[in-house]
C-alpha cells in the first residue's frame, strides 16, 4: 500500500479508524469525542462510522471516564479513554495510578488492563498553566503503566496502534503543537514498538536525546550544527516508560557526549532519570557531564513572549551541544 | 426530600421467605463471620501481617446481594472486602493464604487483604482507595451492555465513600447510559471513625439517587432476606435494560475501622453497639426460620460446624504454603 503525507492528527485519526474497524472490542469514550470529534478533531468521523455504542460522549467526569475504562478493560474490552488535556490527570490520577497501573500486580497477575488513555500535552498555544503541561514524569514514575510520546505523524499512527493492541495501560501523549505537522504515513496498519527508541538522525560527535516535540527542535539544531561541522545524533525514545536505555547507552558509547532535552520542567523530569542511567552504565565513555535542557521551574506562562522563552528550542539545543563540545 | 421507608422482611410475601433462601443466606453469613473472626485473631496474635478491616456485623448486605447474583455478574469491593469475596463464593484456602502473603493466595502474596479478587466468580477485586471501585463496576456494567449480555455489576461502598467524587461521577454515568449496575451503599454509620451526622446533612444516602435520576431504596442491612428482596428488584430491572439502582443498606460494623480491638467508646456509645448487636443478622435470620418452622437448630449448627472445619483446613493450608521468592518481585508488573 501507498505512503502519503498526512498531518499528525490525521495519522492518529486513521489509526483509530483502523483499530476500531479491525477489533470490535475497541471503543472510545471521552468529553466531546463523538458529536464534535474531539476538541482537536482527533476523533473526527468515528461516531458516524462506528455508532453510538462504540464512540461515546461522556459527562465532564474524568474519574468515571478512566474508571469505566479500567472496569471494561478488566472485562476484556479495549477501551480508549480520552483525557482532553494532560493537565486533567490531576482529577483522575487515582484511577490511573492506583487502579489501572497496579491492578495486574496487586491482583497476582489474574487480570490484564488493556486500557489506552489518549491525551494532549505540551505548550505553545498560549493555553497557560493548566492546559500546557508535559507531565510524563508523573506517569513514568508509576510501575505498571506505559507512556508513549509520538514526535511525528508516522509515530502518531504506529504508536497508537501499538498502544491499543498492548495488554497494559498505555498513555499516548499527543503534542498539541504538532497536530498540524506533516509527514510520510503508510496506509496500512503498522506498529512502532513501545519501548524501542528510534535513531532519528545518525551522528558521531554528540547525542541529543529528545522527547516528543523536542525531536523536531533537535533536528533543526543538528542541521545548524552540521553546517559548523558538528555531527549530532538525535534519538527519539518514543516511549519514556518503558525506556530503551540500551539504545541510548549504545549511542553515548559512540559519541561520548550527550544532551537530554524535554519540554517538561527540568527539575525531576524524565531527563534526570535518563542522565542517571547513562552515567551508571556509560560513565567511562563520557567526555563531558551529561547535560539536560528542560523548562524552567515555573508553571507554563500565558504571554507568548514568556512562553517562547519557557519552552526549549533549537537555539538552546545548539548552545547545549556547543557546551558539551567545549565550543564557545 | 423523598421519604424512604426502611424495607425489611416483615412485609415480604412468603415466597421470599423460603427454607432454601434462608439456608443459602445463613451459610453465606456464617462463612463471612467465621472467616473474619479467625482472621482477626490470627492478625492480632502477630502471625499474620497487614491491615484488616473486618466485615463482622455487615454480613447480611453482602450475603443478601450475592444470593441474587450469578458468577458472570461482577462486583467491586472495598477495603472492607473479605465478606464480599466470601459471599460471592471465594474459597477460604487462597483467601487465608493471601492474608499470610503466600504464593497460593488469591494475589500470589502481592495484594493482601485489600486486593483479594477472583475473576472466575466475578469478584473484580477489593480496593484500598475509598470509592474507587464504583467507576470500575460501572465499567464492568458497560462491558456487559456493550457485549449484549444480561449480566450486571454491583459495587459495594460505604457511607463515607458516598462523599467522594468517584461515587457521584460514576452514579451519573451509570444513570445516563442506563447501565446494568447496582450501587450498594453499606451505611454502617461511620466513615472510619467519623459519624454520619458529622460527614453529611442527609439521613438517607438513598436521597442521592434522585440527583442522578436513579431509583433508590433503603433496606434494613441486618435483614438478609430483605436485602435479597430489594436486590432481586434491582437486578431484574438492570437485566431488563432499566438501568442502575442505588441500594442503601443500614448496617453496623462490630469491630473498629481496622483490626479486632473492638469498639472504642471514643466515638461510639456502648448502648449503640449493644442495640445493633441485639439485631444481629445471623440471629435475626435464625429467629425468622424458627418462628416459621423452616429450619431446625441442628441444621444451622451443622452449617457452623462445617464452616469451622473448612476454616481449620484453610488456615492449615495457608500456613503450610510457601512464601514468595524475592527473585520474582517483578512478576506481573506488566502483561505480555
Amino acid at each position: 500500500m501507498a505512503t502519503r503525507q498526512l498531518t499528525y492528527v490525521k495519522a492518529f485519526n486513521e489509526a483509530m479508524h483502523q483499530l476500531m474497524e479491525s477489533d470490535p472490542d475497541v471503543f472510545l469514550v471521552g468529553e466531546d469525542v463523538a458529536g464534535y470529534g474531539g476538541v482537536f478533531h482527533m476523533f473526527d468521523g468515528l461516531r458516524d462510522t462506528f455508532g453510538d455504542m462504540r464512540v461515546k460522549d461522556t459527562p465532564i467526569s474524568e474519574q468515571a471516564i478512566i474508571g469505566l475504562g479500567v472496569g471494561a478493560a478488566a472485562r476484556g474490552l479495549r477501551p480508549v479513554c480520552d483525557l482532553m488535556f494532560m493537565d486533567f490527570l490531576g482529577v483522575c490520577m487515582d484511577q490511573v495510578a492506583n487502579q489501572a497501573a497496579k491492578m495486574k500486580y496487586m491482583y497476582g497477575g489474574t487480570v490484564s488492563v488493556p486500557l489506552t488513555i489518549t491525551t494532549a500535552g505540551g505548550a505553545g498555544l498560549s493555553a497557560a498553566a493548566q492546559h500546557s503541561q508535559s507531565l510524563e514524569a508523573w506517569l513514568a514514575h508509576i510501575p505498571g503503566i506505559k507512556v508513549v510520546m509520538p514526535s511525528n505523524p508516522y509515530d502518531a499512527k504506529g504508536l497508537t496502534i501499538a498502544a491499543v493492541r498492548d495488554n497494559n495501560p498505555v498513555v499516548i501523549v499527543l503534542n498539541k503543537s504538532l497536530l498540524g505537522s506533516k509527514g510520510d504515513v503508510p496506509e496500512e496498519m503498522y506498529e512502532c514498538e513501545i519501548g524501542k527508541a528510534h535513531i532519528a538522525r545518525a551522528g558521531t560527535d554528540a547525542t541529543v536525546i529528545a522527547i516528543g516535540r523536542m525531536v523536531n527542535e533537535a533536528h533543526k539544531a543538528a542541521e545548524q550544527l552540521a553546517e559548523a561541522g558538528v555531527s549530532v545524533e538525535v534519538i527519539d525514545p518514543r516511549s519514556v516508560s518503558p525506556l530503551d536505555t540500551a539504545t541510548l547507552v549504545e549511542s553515548v558509547k559512540r559519541t561520548n557526549r550527550v544532551l537530554v532535552v524535554h519540554e517538561a520542567v527540568q527539575f525531576g523530569g524524565i531527563g534526570a532519570e535518563i542522565a542517571a542511567q547513562i552515567q551508571e552504565e556509560a560513565f567511562d565513555y563520557l567526555d563531558a557531564p551529561v547535560l539536560r535542557i528542560g523548562a524552567p521551574f515555573s508553571p507554563v506562562p500565558y504571554s507568548p513572549v514568556l512562553e517562547k522563552a519557557y519552552v526549549p528550542d533549537a537555539a538552546k539545543i545548539v548552545g547545549g551541544v556547543n557546551k558539551l563540545l567545549g565550543r564557545g | 426530600m423523598p421519604d424512604f421507608e426502611v424495607r425489611n422482611s416483615s412485609t415480604l410475601d412468603d415466597s421470599y421467605i423460603t427454607r432454601d433462601a434462608i439456608l443459602d443466606l445463613h451459610r453465606r453469613m456464617v462463612r463471612c463471620r467465621f472467616f473474619e473472626e479467625t482472621a482477626g485473631k490470627l492478625n492480632e496474635s502477630g502471625s499474620m501481617p497487614g491491615f484488616l478491616h473486618l466485615y463482622v456485623g455487615q454480613e447480611a448486605v453482602a450475603s443478601g446481594v450475592m444470593s441474587v447474583l450469578r458468577d458472570d455478574d461482577q462486583i467491586t469491593s472495598t477495603h472492607r472486602g473479605h465478606g464480599h469475596a466470601v459471599a460471592k463464593g471465594a474459597q477460604f484456602g487462597p483467601m487465608f493464604a493471601e492474608l499470610y502473603g503466600r504464593t497460593t493466595g488469591y494475589c500470589n502474596g502481592r495484594g493482601g487483604s485489600m486486593h483479594i479478587n477472583d475473576l472466575s466468580i466475578g469478584m473484580l477485586g477489593a480496593n484500598g482507595i475509598v470509592g474507587a471501585g464504583i467507576p470500575i463496576a460501572v465499567g464492568a456494567a458497560f462491558a456487559a451492555k456493550y457485549r449484549g449480555t444480561d449480566a450486571v455489576a454491583a459495587s459495594f461502598f460505604g457511607d463515607g465513600a458516598s462523599n467522594i467524587g468517584a461515587f457521584h461521577e460514576a452514579a451519573n454515568m451509570a444513570a445516563i447510559w442506563e447501565l446494568p449496575a447496582l450501587l450498594v451503599c453499606e451505611n454502617n454509620g461511620y466513615a472510619e471513625f467519623t459519624a454520619q451526622s458529622q460527614h453529611m446533612k442527609l439521613e438517607n444516602i438513598a436521597e442521592r439517587g434522585a440527583a442522578y435520576g436513579m431509583p433508590a431504596v433503603v433496606v434494613d442491612g441486618m435483614d438478609a432476606l430483605a436485602v435479597r428482596a430489594v436486590t432481586m428488584e434491582a437486578v431484574d430491572r438492570a437485566r431488563a435494560g432499566g438501568g442502575p439502582t442505588l441500594i442503601e443498606a443500614k448496617t453496623y460494623r462490630y469491630f473498629d475501622h481496622q483490626g479486632i480491638k473492638g469498639m472504642r467508646i471514643l466515638y461510639r456509645s456502648p448502648d449503640e453497639v449493644e442495640a445493633w448487636k441485639a439485631r444481629d443478622a445471623i440471629g435475626l435470620i435464625e429467629a425468622i426460620a424458627f418462628e416459621r418452622g423452616l429450619v431446625t437448630r441442628e441444621e444451622f449448627e451443622a452449617i457452623k460446624a462445617e464452616t469451622r472445619a473448612d476454616i481449620e483446613a484453610a488456615v492449615a493450608f495457608a500456613e503450610a504454603s510457601p512464601h514468595p521468592d524475592p527473585a520474582d518481585i517483578l512478576d506481573n508488573v506488566y502483561s505480555v
